[in-house]
């Protein structure tokens, strides 16, 4: 019975969030003078195509790492707000270092997965480890460390790893990756369920897939997984059952920072195959929301990126349509902070009924139950 | 004034030469459904279907007050004069997707898709090859064999064009008004972001100004480096320096650095107030004595004029007669692409020299360099 509540709230949830920044967001549509109505059918209609899907998916992949990695902070409290800086100072190294060496495919790419996770998790590490030894919060330090990842990375880019520039091009690129680097595409799994695209369904998908797995085994059936959610749940217990909690705290940063360190290669390895200027930018920022969607749980997560990545596709219609784009942009945030509101809710819901089953339970053996 | 009237004139021209020509071409296979007309017969004919044109801005968008906004001019004015059917679309924060919204336009019957900026070309080179049947036209994008794979050189058969601008050779002339007003022999450059395309700004200005003063003292300095674009938006820093230079010594400063410019002019004022004389700012791309407010424009000495608009004008007047040439359009002195503006006045002493150097350059006596 708790159980089943505990899913049914747990669902219902996000539900009701979504529900809710849609009547928001319904709202500002109505205050614009436009209909709402058809701005969602429109968004509907367009979204659902198979195109939009498979972009859909394209796009959910980095974000799920993203979440994944500022999740699997989240799981002993540490919010390291620096996958943004990590990402992108380990693609454009993992980029220069795929472009300098040739290799057999399947080498080349693991070379290049092995280098990207270096690179974050060694960058995230370094808030870990200012944590341990000088006592700086994580979140002042990730962030600080952003700043420091797009100063470096654009001095690197300027200047050592640049392709040697071509007259009248200004495209600041590293110079390509060669064809044994590249993640090859799915589109011939496609091809078997007779779908055809224009673009490509990145290959990389299916490395990001493996990383929730992953990260699914290890938080709930290694031993490390079981300190970390205890140090994350209670410290001070933690400690004293033995869990070293600065060797904790070093590890877990340099986890976050190395599932960080892949966001960026969905695009590199599929689409770009070089860091250019044009690179994407602020994946790491919308993998906070989306692990705070998906509650820190692999599967959780995984639905809150394709829903955020579903709202991005679709929205692109909007414009044609005369509706301001940036619509979307209210649908997210509110659906961000009444999820975050509605588990509140849940949890206390949970936490209420709890007490009373206890209640329940002991009322015959003593005379009062004293609650305060 | 009589540069307006003049404007003014062509329009005219080019707009009824447009009307024209566009008796009954409906090449478009848009998806409109305007309700068809009947004729004398009882047979019913569709009308001719207007050219549908697609923007893409990059980031930032209409309402940039800078190089969106030019280009928007263009698309409006010619929404105005040829009755085309506008579309405009914008990047999402990232700049992740591109190319979608270039496909987008394309799969929806657009005729002729211009991309805003640089960052556009290997996403125009990529696109175009897929929508032969589609124009596409790339403001300051240069397109070649080597900017994205199965791409080519262009020729004018080629369903892109590269819109090219001479911004060393309107450099040139502006820097050639700083030294002629210089009094100290001292002035600057503030370059927004250190890339090739900023360069040329530079180049035509130390080369204008050594014209005149082969003396002169240049400082120059760039607000950041790539990847980091903030230089093209960031006031405070443009005014930063700028107030750095005054002090210096410099008397005149010209800027090419997008909305980081109203810093400049801020400078321009309180170095003027603090020392009792006249400091003078010069501005770009529009006329920014125009747009600037009133208490500022009394230290705009000119501006270097790109005419975005022109170019996207241009283009789109093209389309609509049929004649869409591809290839490299370079807008320079001799085609009014670039040039400088005389708004305040306060040039009009030297604007016989600056209309002798501004014929010489078209007359190809004067080689201006576009690389520093």
């Amino acid at each position: 019975m708790n159980r089943s509540l505990r899913l049914v709230l747990g669902f219902l949830a996000p539900v009701a969030a979504l529900v809710f920044a849609l009547l928001i967001s319904s709202l500002a549509l109505i205050l614009i003078d436009k209909p709402p109505l058809d701005a969602f059918q429109s968004m509907w209609s367009y979204g659902i195509q198979t195109n939009s899907l498979v972009s859909m998916v394209n796009r959910a992949g980095p974000l799920y790492l993203a979440g994944l990695a500022v999740g699997i902070g989240f799981k002993m409290n540490l919010f390291n707000i620096g996958v943004e800086g990590q990402y992108r100072l380990a693609a454009l190294i993992a980029a220069s270092v795929a472009a300098a060496v040739s290799l057999p495919a399947p080498l080349h790419i693991l070379l290049i997965i092995l280098v990207a996770m270096a690179v974050g998790g060694t960058w995230a590490g370094i808030a870990g480890v200012l944590k341990v030894t000088r006592g700086v919060h994580e979140v002042i330090s990730t962030i600080m460390l952003n700043f420091i990842a797009t100063g470096l990375g654009a001095y690197l880019l300027a200047t050592f790893l640049r392709e040697p520039p071509r007259p009248n091009d200004l495209i600041i690129s590293t110079p390509d990756i060669p064809a044994s680097g590249r993640f090859p595409s799915l589109n011939p799994v496609l091809g078997w369920f007779g779908i055809e695209t224009p673009g490509d369904l990145f290959g990389f998908i299916i490395v990001s897939l493996f990383v929730g797995f992953l990260f699914y085994v290890i938080v709930s059936r290694t031993r490390f997984g079981f300190d970390l959610r205890a140090s994350g749940l209670n410290p001070q217990a933690a400690r004293a059952s033995g869990v070293n909690p600065n060797r904790m705290i070093v590890t877990t940063m340099f986890l976050s920072g190395a599932i960080a360190g892949l966001i960026g290669l969905t695009d590199l390895l599929g689409f770009f195959n070089a860091y250019t200027l044009d690179f994407p930018t602020g994946l790491g920022f919308t993998g906070i929301a989306v692990a705070l969607l998906g509650r820190n749980h692999p599967v959780g997560i995984l639905l809150g990126a394709l829903l955020i990545a579903f709202i991005e596709r679709s929205a692109q219609i909007l414009d044609l349509e005369g509706i301001p784009k940036e619509i979307i942009t209210i649908i997210q945030g509110v659906i961000i902070l009444s999820v975050v509101i509605a588990y509140e809710v849940v949890r206390r819901l949970i936490e209420a009924q709890e007490v009373r089953a206890a209640a329940e339970a002991t009322k015959g053996r003593e005379p009062e139950v004293v609650t305060t | 004034m009589i540069k307006w009237l003049r404007w003014i004139a062509v329009l005219a021209i080019v707009a009824m030469v447009a009307a024209a020509c566009n008796g009954d071409n409906g090449t478009g296979d848009g998806t409109t459904t305007a309700p068809p007309t009947t004729t004398e017969a009882g047979t019913t004919e569709p009308p001719p279907e207007p050219t549908t044109v697609g923007l893409v801005y990059d980031i930032g968008g209409r309402g940039d007050l800078s190089f969106n906004d030019s280009a928007a001019a263009g698309h409006d004015q010619a929404t105005q004069d040829f009755g085309i059917e506008p579309q405009e679309l914008e990047p999402n924060q990232g700049g992740t997707n591109r190319e979608e919204l270039m496909r987008l336009l394309a799969d929806q019957g657009t005729d002729l898709i211009i991309g805003v900026g640089f960052l556009f070309s290997e996403t125009v080179c990529k696109v175009a090859q897929d929508y032969p049947e589609v124009n596409f036209a790339d403001v300051d994008g240069f397109i070649d064999a080597t900017t994205c794979e199965g791409g080519s050189d262009l020729t004018e058969d080629s369903n892109i064009a590269s819109l090219l601008f001479a911004e060393h050779q309107g450099s040139f002339l502006v820097g050639a008004a700083a030294a002629m007003k210089s009094t100290t022999g001292h002035i600057g450059f503030i370059g927004g972001v250190e890339i090739g395309l900023i360069q040329k700004f530079e180049a035509g200005f130390a080369a204008g100004a050594r014209h005149v003063d082969p003396d002169i003292t240049i400082d120059v300095q760039y607000i950041s480096q790539p990847p980091d674009f903030s230089g093209f938006n960031d006031p405070a820093k443009g005014k930063e320096i700028a107030a750095g230079m005054y002090d210096g010594g410099a008397d005149v400063v010209y800027h090419a650095a997008g909305g980081s410019g109203a810093g400049l002019f801020e400078a321009a004022k309180e170095a003027s107030d603090a020392a009792g004389e006249q400091r003078w700012a010069i501005g770009v791309d529009s006329d920014q004595y125009q747009s600037a407010p009133p208490e500022l424009q009394p230290y705009i000495l000119t501006s270097m004029l790109k005419r975005v608009d022109v170019s996207v004008y241009e283009s789109i007047a093209a389309q609509v007669d049929g004649n869409f040439v591809g290839g490299y359009l370079i807008f320079d002195l001799a085609r009014d692409g670039v040039g400088y503006s005389t708004s305040g006045g306060f040039v009009d002493d030297i604007v016989p020299d600056l209309e002798e150097l501004k014929a010489a350059i078209i007359s190809g006596e004067i080689e201006v360099p576009d690389a520093v």
